[in-house]
């Protein structure tokens, strides 16, 4: 939800082309910390073997209940798992649905919104139609009955799910991008020069819009990580898999708080929380790098001048 | 007028899009869930009930599907929902429907409100204040707290306020079991001790953004020139605060309210359901649990509603705000 | 950086008829902000003086700093700007050193700003009557009548139809906008109007209408003017004293005539000669080769020299003073040994290369 910058009169702030971009993001605090829990996460998700001995987080081969200690970094479920290797393979799982979903839904946005604006006439109203329609319809309910008449909730489906009703916020910012550069005078040289359609979209026009597409690529992201666990929080996902949300559904279940677990919740919850700290952070990083507006102002206390007067 | 006309026009759009997919979506799913209803029900229900359970939602096999069609946008819009095939088996949707909304409503729909509004009070004075120490506080940690999944939020707050406290705040429902609902004073006092902590949850989630986004737009609107005309005329901070910059700013701020509102019924569900809090979330949910699917299509197209309404209040008061959308007729 | 060497300026001359002090004296002026890139210098040390009824044209490049300076003047800066030096001192006092309140003791009713862009530059929800009113019942504490009355009059001073006190900024069209923005300036007849490009944005036809109705509402009401602006000849024949920026210094200021006629230092000349004159006689059109100097870290010695033609040895090295040029000043080494003008320089203006050839 921070991704959205629009400015007063409701034109989206043009983002710059980011050749200062990678400086700028090396210079910003918040852009350094969301990156080093990104990359400490994705870490984890590519070798989870190395954080934990356990290879099978699920099997139910510990003692239940157990507090913390050297052996069990986070106590055991009262299942008998260790809470500590859970939360380390989870994190495949709910790193890949925010990652994958954020990107099908971030390309389905792109795709709309640049050809909505770029055709304009009908094809803009029927694409602006649709996408009206998507952003309103409430996407949890719509998630819930969808997933509850497909069955089985497997991965794809959820998937699937998160991409059909993530989409729509980003084409929507991508239309109101595409059309304040559309009479851009490069883009008016590429027409005159006589340049195919899709050419001048997406050899032209797009590289400039790189850092919004970023943003939101990481509201998306964010929205699928989010949304995911919660779906698998009151029992949609896959109850057998192996990741956070599920993690929070089998704790609530067994009433972790109440019995003296609480790690158990906390654990799982805090990670989605990081994960999802770190898009923010990012994202919002990004909105201070192309707003100079929005940089951090220390307020300067300069001496008064001293006054010459003749 | 133009404006009103094309916004209600939107409204109707819509609102058919979703009661289409509605009908539409148990047909096209594999399997026979119609089958599934009438194995589970037909030896409690009777075949009269069972075939008002089925019109809900505009299951008449031997009809034209058209016909169908019709019959069911006829029945939703005459609170025909038809009966609940959960839990509360036989029980009229719509009584249930009516018994949770004013739930919802008080607890998700009140602390929506009030998280946008203090959000976006507490955004203007951080963006006026820019450079003081509020305002480096301010974003990091209202950047972390947006992006915590309400449910987890609510969790934490049942362990610290409730479980360590060995129930100072309780955390389930909304009124205690042995009491009886009435419009007494300690009722009331009840009533609004199970309701902080859900309150709270919501709050905190959601206040984030309202805070962040309108920093940023309000900043963005400082650096307007006709802001440095009202310094220049000599208006008082006040007045340039509020008339010149936050009514500006204001705008976006508002689109943004209704377009995200989707996002925000998704947590007040989780939320109802982490306090079983009994509005149209929690219902929602047992629906989902105990394959109601009558239960379901009433919610969802309720919740489809909500959000349609609360955007085309948004847009009417924009529209009153904003002269030049007035005249220009919408987006 | 070089240090800069001291230098006179007074005996600013005779073409005034000055009686009491000047209205507005700016002395010493220096305005930085902090960039990326490192400390910026928009204003290094601006001298410059206004009086009564005067009409002053600031004239320079995009980023010379004219509009910081302006801003400077009427303490308009945006936070990141910040005075670090110099007076500002109207009727006396010195503004630079005021706080906001007593600023806004002053503001509106004894000087007043009319900003360029009058799109953005007037609060786009409110009508124009809603912001005239801000502005009366900030300082003054008149009737609805008075009020009223006085916002009337003042949008037939400027030839709109009052009806328009009920508009909205985006109903009207710029020419209108930027007349509205002169008319809500003159609400209380102040004694100095500040102008930042009030003409910019309009077709060539608006920008005289406009240029000759200030100056016709000037000699009514006695007010003066500082008019920034990048089209010299645009203010040419409408002010009495003309200033020429660069690189955030003034190069050139002396009496309209002087200074547009015979302009003395290379940079005014180049300014000249970018605009044809329609009826003087058809000469090659020339820019000044070269772009403005980076602020962070200007040129050594004369910051023009770069795109100078006329750039001698020590003009790479120390920073010129100003030197008197007949009633101007100029900041050029050209003009060390004062002579009366350039070298063969005749009464029209040519090239800046035929000047050479001569």
């Amino acid at each position: 939800m921070t991704g959205l910058l629009v400015d007063t009169s409701g034109r989206a702030v043009t983002r710059r082309r980011g050749s200062g971009l990678t400086a700028a993001i090396r210079r910003s605090r918040k852009a350094q910390v969301g990156l080093v829990i990104l990359l400490v996460f994705c870490i984890i998700a590519v070798v989870p073997g190395l954080f934990t001995s356990v290879r099978h987080p699920n099997a139910l081969q510990f003692t239940p209940r157990l507090g913390p200690s050297g052996e069990h970094w986070l106590g055991t479920t009262s299942l008998g798992q260790d809470i500590w290797a859970q939360l380390v393979y989870g994190t495949r799982q709910s790193l890949v649905i925010a990652v994958v979903a954020g990107l099908f839904a971030t390309v389905l946005s792109v795709l709309v919104g640049v050809t909505a604006a770029y055709l304009g006439g009908l094809p803009d109203d029927v694409l602006s139609m649709i996408t009206s329609v998507f952003l309103v319809i409430p996407t949890f309910p719509l998630i819930i009955i969808f997933a509850t008449y497909a069955g089985k909730s497997t991965l794809i489906v959820v998937l699937i799910v998160l991409v059909v009703t993530g989409w729509s916020y980003g084409a929507n910012q991508m239309r109101a991008q595409m059309l304040s550069l559309r009479n851009r005078e490069f883009l008016e040289s590429a027409r005159v020069r006589g340049e195919r359609r899709t050419y001048i979209i997406f050899a032209e026009a797009l590289p400039t819009m790189t850092s919004l597409i970023v943003a939101i690529f990481l509201g998306a992201a964010l929205y699928s990580l989010l949304t995911a666990a919660g779906l698998q929080f009151i029992g949609l996902g896959d109850p057998d898999s192996s990741s956070w949300g599920t993690m929070l559904y089998w704790s609530e279940s067994q009433s972790a708080l109440q019995t003296g677990m609480p790690l158990w919740s906390i654990a799982p919850g805090l990670c989605v929380a990081l994960l999802g700290v770190s898009f923010a952070l990012i994202n919002y990083a990004f909105d201070e790098i192309s707003n100079p507006a929005l940089r951090p102002v220390r307020r300067r206390h300069v001496k008064r001048a001293r006054v010459r007067n003749t | 007028m133009r404006y009103v006309v094309r916004r209600l026009g939107f409204f109707a759009l819509t609102l058919w899009v979703a009661l289409t997919l509605n009908f539409f979506i148990p047909r096209f799913m594999p399997g026979n869930p119609l089958d599934a209803l009438r194995a589970r029900t037909h030896d409690r229900l009777s075949p009269a009930a069972l075939e008002q359970m089925l019109t809900s939602y505009g299951f008449k096999p031997h009809q034209n599907i058209f016909v169908q069609y019709l019959e069911y946008l006829r029945n939703m819009f005459t609170g025909h929902w038809g009966i609940s095939i959960g839990a509360t088996l036989g029980e009229p949707v719509s009584t249930i429907v009516w018994q949770a909304l004013p739930w919802t409503l008080g607890l998700v729909g009140v602390t929506t409100v009030l998280a946008f509004l203090l959000g976006s009070l507490i955004g203007v004075v951080a963006a006026w204040r820019r450079g003081g120490r509020l305002d480096s506080v301010l974003p990091p940690v209202f950047v972390v707290t947006s992006a915590l999944p309400y449910f987890w939020v609510g969790l934490m707050l049942i362990l610290v306020f409730s479980v360590w406290t060995h129930g100072w705040l309780p955390s389930d429902f909304n009124y205690d079991p042995d009491l009886l609902p009435e419009f007494s004073l300690g009722f009331i006092e009840n009533v609004l001790k199970h309701a902080v902590l859900p309150a709270a949850t919501i709050l905190i989630a959601s206040i984030g953004a309202w805070i962040l986004t309108m920093r940023n737009n309000m900043i963005t609107t400082l650096a307007e020139d006709y802001v440095r005309m009202g310094r220049a005329k000599g208006l008082s901070n006040h007045r340039i605060m509020t008339d010149y910059a936050a009514r500006n700013a204001m705008l976006p701020n508002l689109s943004g309210f209704a377009m995200s509102l989707g996002f925000v019924i998704t947590g007040s569900i989780l939320v109802e359901y982490v306090f079983n809090y009994p509005g149209l979330g929690y219902q929602l949910y047992n629906a989902v649990q105990n394959t109601d699917y009558p239960l379901m299509q009433a919610l969802f197209m309720l919740f489809t509603v909500a959000v349609l309404v609360a955007l085309l209040v948004c847009d009417f008061a924009i529209a009153w705000l904003d002269p030049r959308v007035r005249a220009t007729g919408g987006r | 950086m070089s240090s800069e060497p001291e230098f006179e300026i007074r005996d600013l001359d005779v073409a005034y008829t000055a009686s009491d002090g000047p209205l507005l004296e700016v002395l010493d002026l220096r305005v930085e902000y902090a960039t990326a890139g490192g400390l910026v210098r928009a204003v290094d040390g601006v001298d410059m003086e206004v009086r009564k009824g005067e009409f002053v044209a600031v004239v320079g490049e995009s980023g010379c700093g004219k509009s910081t300076l302006l801003f400077a003047i009427a303490r308009l800066l945006s936070p990141s700007a910040v005075i670090t030096g110099g007076s500002v001192a109207f009727r006396g006092q010195n503004l630079v050193t005021m706080t906001d309140k007593e600023l806004n003791a002053l503001r509106w009713r004894d000087y007043s700003v009319v900003m360029q862009s009058a799109m953005n530059a007037l609060n786009p929800v409110t009508t124009i009557g809603a912001q005239f009113k801000d502005s009366i019942d900030a300082h003054a504490k008149w009737s609805v009548a008075q009020t009223a009355q006085r916002c009337v009059e003042v949008m037939k001073l400027v030839g709109i139809d009052p009806i328009h006190l009920n508009s909205y900024p985006h109903q009207l069209s710029g020419g209108m906008r930027q007349r509205a923005m002169i008319a809500m300036a003159l609400l209380f007849t102040p004694d100095l109007v500040i102008m930042d490009e009030p003409t910019s944005g309009l077709d060539v036809v608006a920008q005289r209408l406009l240029m000759v109705q200030i100056k016709e509402l000037q000699q009514k009401l006695g007010f003066a003017v500082i008019f920034v602006t990048h089209d010299m000849s645009l203010v040419s024949h409408f002010s009495d004293q003309l200033l020429v920026m660069y690189a955030g210094q003034v190069v050139e200021i002396g009496p309209t005539r002087a200074v547009f006629d015979s302009p003395s230092h290379p940079y005014s000349r180049g300014l000249l000669d970018a605009f044809p004159s329609i009826r003087g006689p058809r000469v090659e059109l020339t820019g000044i080769a070269g772009s403005p100097p980076d602020l962070s870290n200007p040129p050594d010695g004369c910051r023009f020299h770069p795109r100078c033609a006329f750039a001698m040895a020590a003009c790479f090295t120390e920073p010129p003073p100003l030197y008197r040029v007949g009633p101007a000043l100029s900041r050029c080494h050209l003009n060390a040994h004062e002579p009366a003008e350039l070298p063969g320089v005749p009464q029209e203006h040519p090239g800046i290369a035929e000047t050479m050839r001569t």
